[in-house]
């Protein structure tokens, strides 16, 4: 139960509700995927997330972190996070056993940007762990608007092993998406793509980019190249949107930490138009 | 609202009985540490009375003045800021039991605080503090809570120290909004303007007569006076722009050769606001409290993702902070970050002033 | 065999302070003894108790031939090595004879001087050894001792705050003791972790924890010596007991040729 002193406004932003872990999934080398549920039916009624948001995992002694959710929650369904394990908390949360508690905070952030009507065609484009908070969206597109409109999946990894999510490309494929991945090193059972994901935009068939957006996540510097390759294939900047990531701690917009310029990601992002952070992102040590 | 009144020296004593009785906590002006800080008070006679202070870039004294006036000095280390946003606060627990963890969210016991002595560019800093944490998507409940609890007795400066420059910003000297009560202090007494009901609440059972003419010609030439004094000058126009086309700028080099990036600055700035939440476990970790505490973006720490700094370096960590202080605290918040207190130029162990730096980075004209 | 994590503590050259700050854990250290084996720990105990080591703690520099053997033998038996407290992380306040004649100072300080068989140089252990986390202070702070075992018992980062001394005396509310009084103080350049004590007893911080990461101190040494603080007041407040630290040692070797020019 969360308790509240009671002259505290009912849920403050930094009101933790109990989570319980109910599977976990390993995924590629140090990801794994667990799915939770909220402890408190009123907590998981209030639950409504949109893709690109994220959680603040809360281990105790460990802290928080800040986690995209890799599946949309709403109507009480579990709670899917994708989680790469590289710090005190994400390793804990790595070794968590089934049954065991931990906090949440969330949902927080804008996500990804609601569909225009004219929307023709969506490229995704998704670097290592970036996958995990546009699967949303992708689930969302092919349950939706395949019938009318194009989706294409550019997936970009250090080497075929580290490709989030491979055992569902080919579901997406069925479904109708085009799903390209490439890998930076090569292996013998690799029959894939080799080399960048900005690449491949240059040979996507783009038949009305004004109505194609571009959805990224991933290294800046793949987002940044993507951007670029997909001006040239003429998608308007303002159809191009970044997810971007920095050290957040309040997750609220109170704390400073994740200031990126002119904005807090935590509460203006993490999905910014390409336009907004274009000039920031050619700044070192901003 | 009423009028201006006039409360006699002698009866100053009464206006702080009068919070006493009821249930204030007063807050005010004392001297501490070789320094004129902000404390609980008990009676006037714990106020700084006939002493001022000496300020220049990275020099503050105190020393005794010719007169006997309460409020004869600027500001001082300290600012309103470690009242309404505490240093720590307690966040939250969580709790081991049987059935694994629980989470409380912690709460402070709401004080009844009357600040006495507060400078018009302390109440811009409040003003701008509110809009951090009281006017974007999440209300910080706590402040609300110390902000809405406040009582906000101003007092116009009567001195400027050299560090001053709050007519660059448009902040003071002269108390405009945002006081329940605000002081002017004459030769003989206050002259008293009440800026709230609450104010008048507190000030009627005193029964003081108005303000005469006199009283408030010589209030407006004291403003006047203190206007004329404020020598240092920043010049805003355009500064914003002015500040983000110079971001890759060699000129930041050498500020970041003196910066010490020891959080000084930050830590005395009444509007900066960043802080950072830690664990705070017990040995058994049963009972883990998470505590939040003032943090600065010149720490390294600050940024880190994944264990690497993004901003790595002191050049980059002073540009965020003057940056954001001056430029992209507009996008953010619709108005400047500074108030023009003068406070991270005298507190900076090394004397480093914004106005020279700002200067030298993008000059001093748009 | 336990499950428990052994735990060896070992000394170099050094004042014994660093150990004692363990030993000052006293509810603290029953509590880890629940987790932990301390099986060596000569401070506390006689017995001495052989390696492997899960975690080993190493106070003191190396200073003598035989040291410089033993603390290869100690990381050898050590799965984690922490070196705790200025000299075993800097060098300490012997570190202070590197820069000058060693034979001098043999002469001068011993009678017989021909027993005296150290090596010209007190070095930091991970001069000579890979060093897993370095531990400041002098003496460390026994909170901050404990935390970081607690952290490896629980798998957690090894790490401490690495901000300036500045940031405590704002929290404690601590007015700075240089602007307002005119002392000089390393507070600004030195690594916070004792609370910045000095300075709430209106003293000038002496800087034990060392330099702060990404520290300025010539900057800081070059607007006190600016400000009616002599060269001759400010070398020796940075040749304590950080005195070997590069950020230190580069400061006062500037002070000094600015002296001399």
């Amino acid at each position: 139960m969360t308790t509240t002193p009671a002259n505290d406004p009912p849920v403050s932003a930094w009101t933790t509700a109990p989570i319980v872990l109910r599977s976990t999934k390993a995924e590629t080398p140090g990801v794994f995927t667990a799915e939770f549920e909220f402890k408190c039916e009123q907590d998981a009624a209030r639950f409504a997330s949109r893709p690109g948001q994220f959680n603040m995992l809360y281990c105790p002694g460990y802290g928080e972190s800040a986690i995209s959710l890799s599946r949309v929650c709403e109507n009480s369904q579990r709670l899917v996070h994708t989680i790469r394990s590289v710090g005190d908390v994400t390793n804990r949360l790595a070794r968590l056993k089934i049954g065991e508690i931990i906090g949440l905070r969330g949902p927080f952030g804008n996500g990804w940007p609601d569909f225009p009507d004219d929307l023709q065609h969506l490229i995704v484009v998704g670097g290592g762990i970036g996958l995990a908070p546009l699967r949303p969206v992708i689930e969302q597109f092919l349950a939706s608007h395949m019938a009318t409109r194009e989706l294409t999946v550019l997936v970009g990894a250090r080497s075929c092993e580290h490709l989030l999510f491979a055992g569902e490309y080919q579901s997406w494929r069925d479904s109708g998406a085009t799903v390209i991945a490439t890998v930076d090193r090569s292996a013998p059972e690799w029959k894939g793509e080799v080399g960048v994901v900005p690449a491949l935009i240059d040979r996507l068939n783009i038949r009305d980019p004004a109505e194609t957006q571009l959805f990224a996540c991933g290294p800046e510097i793949m987002m940044s190249y993507s951007a670029t390759a997909a001006l040239d294939r003429d998608i308007p900047r303002d159809n191009i949107w970044f997810s971007m990531e920095r050290h957040m701690n309040c997750a609220i917009g109170h704390c400073g930490r994740c200031q990126f310029g002119s904005h807090f990601i935590c509460t203006s992002g993490p999905v910014f138009r390409y336009n907004d952070v274009q000039q920031l992102l050619t700044i070192h040590g901003l | 609202m009423t009028s201006p009144l006039f409360l006699p020296v002698a009866e100053l004593p009464k206006l702080l009985a009068r919070l006493l009785e009821l249930g204030y906590k007063v807050i005010a002006p004392t001297i501490d540490q070789e320094a004129i800080v902000y404390s609980e008070i008990q009676s006037v006679e714990d106020l700084p009375r006939g002493w001022t202070d000496e300020q220049e870039p990275g020099h503050y004294r105190i020393k005794p003045t010719s007169n006997d006036r309460y409020f004869d000095y600027v500001v001082g280390p300290h600012s309103w800021k470690k009242y309404l946003f505490p240093p720590l606060q307690l966040i939250s627990r969580a709790i081991s039991g049987e059935e694994g963890w629980t989470f409380e969210t912690c709460s402070d016991a709401p004080e009844q605080l009357a600040f006495l002595g507060v400078r018009a560019c302390e109440l811009a800093a409040m003003k701008i503090q509110d809009r951090v944490f009281l006017d974007g998507a999440y209300v910080d409940t706590g402040y609300q809570r110390r902000r809405e609890g406040s009582f906000v007795i101003a007092v116009n400066c009567s001195v400027a120290s050299p560090n001053c420059f709050c007519t660059s910003m448009n902040s003071g000297p002269r108390c405009k909004t945002g006081f329940d009560l605000a002081l002017t202090e004459l030769d003989d007494g206050m002259f008293v303007e009440v800026g709230s009901s609450r104010g008048q609440d507190v000030i009627e059972p005193l029964s003081l007569h108005a303000a005469t003419t006199q009283h408030l010609n010589s209030a407006e030439n004291l403003y006047a006076r203190t206007v004329s004094q404020v020598s240092k000058h920043l010049n805003t126009d355009d500064l914003r722009n002015r500040l983000m086309s110079n971001l890759n700028d060699g000129k930041w080099d050498s500020v970041a050769e003196r910066c010490l990036s020891c959080t000084n600055c930050t830590m005395v700035c009444p509007t900066c606001f960043c802080s950072h939440v830690s664990e705070v476990p017990s040995l058994d970790e049963t009972v883990v409290e998470r505590q939040r505490k003032w943090d600065s973006c010149f720490n390294l720490e600050f940024t880190a993702v994944h264990g690497t700094p993004v901003r790595n370096d002191v050049r980059s960590r002073y540009r965020q902070w003057l940056t954001h202080k001056l430029a992209t605290w507009h996008d953010q918040f619709g108005e400047s970050g500074c108030v023009g207190c003068g406070r991270c130029i005298t507190w900076c162990p090394v004397g480093i002033d914004l106005t020279v730096e700002v200067n030298a980075i993008c000059g001093g004209e748009s | 065999m336990s499950n428990k994590l052994r735990l060896g503590v070992f000394k170099f050259a050094s004042c014994d302070g660093c150990q004692l700050s363990l030993l000052n854990a006293e509810d603290e250290l029953l509590a880890l003894a629940e987790k932990l084996e301390i099986a060596h720990f000569l401070e506390a105990s006689s017995i001495i108790g052989a390696g492997p080591f899960d975690v080993s703690l190493v106070e003191g520099s190396i200073s003598t031939e035989a040291d410089l053997q033993r603390i290869k033998d100690v990381r050898r038996l050590s799965k984690t090595l922490i070196t705790i407290g200025a000299c075993a992380t800097s060098g300490g306040i012997q570190a202070l004879r590197n820069g000058a004649s060693y034979e001098e100072f043999v002469r001068a300080v011993y009678p017989s001087p021909e027993f005296i068989h150290s090596l010209e140089t007190a070095t930091p252990i991970s001069q000579h050894v890979p060093v897993d986390f370095e531990l400041r202070g002098c003496p460390v702070n026994t909170k901050q001792l404990v935390q970081i075992l607690v952290d490896h018992l629980h798998g957690r980062r090894i790490r401490v705050p690495n901000h300036s001394v500045c940031r405590d005396c704002k929290l404690s509310g601590t007015v700075c003791v240089t602007v307002a009084r005119g002392l000089p103080c390393l507070g600004p350049v030195t690594q916070a972790g004792c609370g910045a004590i000095c300075p709430e007893f209106t003293r000038g911080c002496y800087g034990c924890y060392g330099p702060a990461h990404q520290s300025n101190p010539s900057s800081l040494m070059a607007w006190l010596s600016g400000h009616q603080h002599p060269v001759e007041q400010l070398v020796p407040l940075l040749q304590n007991f950080n005195a070997a630290a590069p950020a230190f040692s580069n400061a006062a070797k500037e002070l000094q040729e600015g002296a001399r020019r």
